[in-house]
Parts: C-alpha cells; sequence; structure tokens
C-alpha cells in the first residue's frame, strides 16, 4: 500500500536504529512518552524496544480513547441501553470495556439490551433514520480524530431534521491530557517518571496542527516530534528526540510533515467549535478531574445531546481494584507490574480498559509479547 | 481504534462522500471535513471520514531522509 510500505523498510529500520545508537550517549538516560496509542500498538507490533538501546526507553501515555474513559460513563451508557431502551450504538472498541462490576456493552447486549457497533457515526445515524419510532443514541468517544465525524453527524441531524437522534458526547483533548501529565507529582517532583520528551500523536496533529504542543516545548521545556504511525517514522522521531536532549533544545519538530502542518485541518476545527464546547473539567481513567479536558455539546444543539434528553443517575462506580490501569496511563508502572496480567486478566476476558484496544498498553505487551516469544523460541 | 490509513481517492460521489481504494478493497467514505479533494488524492482515513490529505512531495523528502541516514553508513 503506498504511503505504508516504504515506512516499514526493515533494513532502513536497521539503519536508524544504527544512528539512533550512536547517538545516544552512553551517560545520558533517554525516557520519551508517546502520548498515543497508536504509537504503542506500533512499537509492540514492530519491536521497536529490541531495537533500541538500554538507556532509551518509551514510556506509554494516556492517548487511547477506550482506555481513559472512566467507569461512571461506561455505567451511564449501559444505563441508556438497558434503562432508557434506547438503541445504543457504538464504536467496536467499547464494546468490551468492563464498567462496574465488569459490566460492559457486550454483556448487557447479551442480556438483551439494543446495542448495535457501528464503524461510523454515520451509521448511526442511519439507524435512527431507519427506526422512527425508537431513540438512537450515538456513544461518542475518542481524541480530536473523532470529534469533527461527530459534529458532522450533529450538524445533518439537525439539517434532515432528525428528531429520534442524540449523542452521549465523551471526546476528550490531547493538549489537556499532556498538560496534566507534566503537572503531575510523578514528572514534577519525585522524579519517578524521568520524561526527557514526547512523541506527539500522529492523526490528532493532521486535525489540530503542531502548533498546540508549542506550549509544552516552551513552557516545560520538553522536546516534542510528531511522528507517523509507522515504524520508520516511530524511530525517526525517537532519533530527532535524542538530538534535541543531546543538543539542550525543547522545540516542536515535525516527522510526520507528509499530512501534519501549522495549523492543520481548519474546516474540521471550525465545524467541532461550531458545535462543542469546554467542559469545566471531565473525569479520565488514571488522570482524574482534568480541567477544560473535553468537550459538550453547546446550548445550541442541546436536543441532540443526550445527557439532556435523559435523566442518566451519577455511577460512582471505580476500578476493579488490584487493575493498575491508572497508574500504567499516568505512565508510573508497566503491565508487568499488574498481578492479573495474563492471569486473571487477557484480551478475551479484560479486568480493565488497558486489556480492551489494540492501542491500551497491557493489550500491546500481550499480544506482542507472546508473539516475540514464540519467534525466539522458534529461533532458538 | 485510532488505526487509520492512506487511501486513495477513485471518484467522487454524492453528498460529499468518495470512493476510494483500500489496497484493492473499494469503499465509500466522507469526505466532508477535507477542504477541495481531488481524484488521484491520497487522504488519511479513521472511523469512515477522511481527515486530511497526504502531501506527496513532503512525503519524497520524508523517505529521502530515511534513505540519506542509510547512505551515511
Ligand atoms: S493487566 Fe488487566 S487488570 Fe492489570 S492493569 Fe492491565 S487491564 Fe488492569
Amino acid at each position: 500500500m503506498k504511503y505504508v510500505d516504504e515506512y516499514r523498510d526493515g533494513r532502513l529500520a536497521g539503519h536508524i536504529a544504527e544512528k539512533i545508537r550512536l547517538e545516544a550517549r552512553p551517560e545520558q538516560q533517554y525516557a520519551f512518552m508517546e502520548f498515543c496509542g497508536g504509537h504503542t500498538h506500533a512499537i509492540f507490533r514492530y519491536g521497536i524496544p529490541d531495537l533500541l538501546p538500554d538507556n532509551v526507553k518509551m514510556i506509554h501515555g494516556p492517548g487511547c480513547p477506550v482506555c481513559v474513559l472512566p467507569v461512571p460513563r461506561i455505567d451511564a451508557a449501559i444505563e441508556l441501553a438497558v434503562v432508557h431502551k434506547v438503541i445504543l450504538c457504538s464504536y467496536g472498541d467499547m464494546m468490551r470495556v468492563p464498567g462496574s462490576d465488569r459490566r460492559s456493552l457486550l454483556k448487557a447486549k447479551a442480556d438483551g439490551a439494543d446495542i448495535r457497533m457501528v464503524y461510523s457515526c454515520a451509521d448511526a445515524l442511519g439507524i435512527a433514520q431507519d427506526n422512527p419510532e425508537r431513540e438512537v443514541v450515538f456513544f461518542a468517544i475518542g481524541f480530536e480524530t473523532t470529534t469533527p465525524p461527530t459534529a458532522l453527524v450533529i450538524r445533518q441531524a439537525r439539517q434532515q431534521g432528525v428528531k429520534n437522534f442524540s449523542v452521549f458526547c465523551n471526546h476528550v483533548l490531547t493538549p489537556s491530557a499532556i498538560s496534566t501529565i507534566l503537572e503531575s507529582p510523578e514528572v514534577r517532583d519525585m522524579g519517578i517518571v524521568p520524561l526527557k520528551g514526547f512523541i506527539g500523536p500522529a492523526h490528532v496533529s493532521t486535525v489540530i496542527g503542531s502548533q498546540p504542543y508549542e506550549y509544552f516545548a516552551e513552557e516545560y521545556q520538553k522536546p516534542v516530534v510528531i511522528a507517523g504511525f509507522e515504524p520508520l517514522d516511530v524511530l525517526q522521531a525517537i532519533l530527532m528526540l535524542i538530538r534535541q536532549v543531546n543538543e539542550g533544545r525543547a522545540e516542536v519538530e515535525n516527522e510526520f510533515v507528509r499530512a501534519v502542518t501549522k495549523d492543520g485541518n481548519m474546516k474540521a476545527k471550525s465545524l467541532v467549535a461550531d458545535i462543542f464546547e469546554l467542559r469545566p473539567e471531565f473525569e479520565w481513567r488514571g488522570l482524574g478531574l482534568v480541567p477544560y479536558s473535553g468537550l459538550r455539546i453547546k446550548k445550541e444543539y442541546g436536543f441532540y445531546d443526550a445527557e439532556n434528553r435523559f435523566s442518566l443517575i451519577a455511577s460512582t462506580g471505580r476500578d476493579h481494584k488490584a487493575c493498575e490501569c491508572p497508574s500504567i496511563l499516568r505512565g508510573v508502572k508497566t503491565p508487568k507490574d499488574c498481578k492479573l496480567f495474563g492471569k486473571g486478566c487477557t484480551p478475551e476476558n479484560p479486568v480493565g480498559s488497558c486489556m480492551v484496544s489494540s492501542e491500551g498498553a497491557c493489550a500491546a505487551y500481550y499480544s506482542y509479547g507472546r508473539h516475540q516469544q514464540a519467534l525466539n523460541n522458534q529461533k532458538g | 481504534m485510532c488505526l487509520a490509513i492512506p487511501v486513495r481517492v477513485e471518484a467522487l460521489t454524492d453528498n460529499d462522500n468518495a470512493l476510494v481504494d483500500i489496497g484493492g478493497v473499494k469503499k465509500e467514505i466522507s469526505v466532508a471535513l477535507v477542504e477541495d479533494v481531488q481524484v488521484g488524492d491520497f487522504v488519511i482515513m479513521h472511523v469512515g471520514y477522511a481527515l486530511n490529505k497526504v502531501d506527496p512531495e513532503e512525503a519524497e523528502k520524508t523517505l529521502a531522509l530515511f534513505a540519506e541516514l542509510g547512505a551515511a553508513e
């Protein structure tokens, strides 16, 4: 596939890795956070940790939309389907995420709730048009990549006069999550997370551009390199970060120039600004309540807001006690620190959200760790 | 779910949609979020929507940079 295969060339990967080994100073520790779950996935899938010297470490960030949605919001979605008897439309990845008492959308569906997996939010609007006698709610999750499509579908619902359609909005913002990590005591004071820089998200940045990261580079003196999702992109970004650290620079650099500009996609951004506004705060799994980190539907479009249309009982559900997802999402722990990893908790039967989506750190460790081992055994 | 891929626009269809080629498979997606999409453009596709165009010149430059790294050995 064009723009994919060229960026997976194993020989070139070897060359970039060689450069990394040459340029990483042995006396220096390099710990970089890949914010985005798409990068976490790529890093494991292509065995990038094996190509890096011991003093270059990747810390996995909270940029997996499925992983950061807290239990009360999942409970609320289940309540919409079970108590309010709506047709609930959800992206597939959400289906197995455990809410309170390990209940999930999938289990609620098995118990008879009308929950449907959709590939796109346009499909949800279509379901509403096909079922005029039923209330249809789209369970909207995700960062800046899924927000413009949701905005578009809300506008279309109004234009087309669809009355039985609403959106349960859980859209969140990347820059606020990065700020929270940089402000966290683990990073600022305690030095538990010795963060030297960030790999900036690929597709989020196609929408928001590279400009929003300038603040982190300046204010916190942390380099940011925006990278594509292919293995050569990630390796090249790591090399660029190492160079910034070595030269004492903290700048925003863009490795993914083929799709990311400084200002991003203006058309998508202005549509989002038309439909959504900031919530004063929003809860994230692992990060807690983060100010101005989530979006809600503006009053003008309030008719399409499921939180207006249905009275939802605030759930006090919490994560499973032994689940380390909250610490993993802050970069403080790794999946191997969790007692349940691979034992009580597997992708088939997840206890926590990080084991559900292929972008979650636990799922990535589990799938590709095993894969790697099997390969090693074959070689051995 | 954040995985998104570059796809080639084969034809523009009604309602701001486009027919795209995904490694040989044809699919209709929305291009309503991107300004001025033309047949032959590559766009980054995510949950059925194009998010942005791929700039062919910049893509070449990045590849050239990788190759240079290789040649410098
Ligand atoms: S292995 Fe399972 S229980 Fe443990 S942190 Fe990961 S998701 Fe939570």
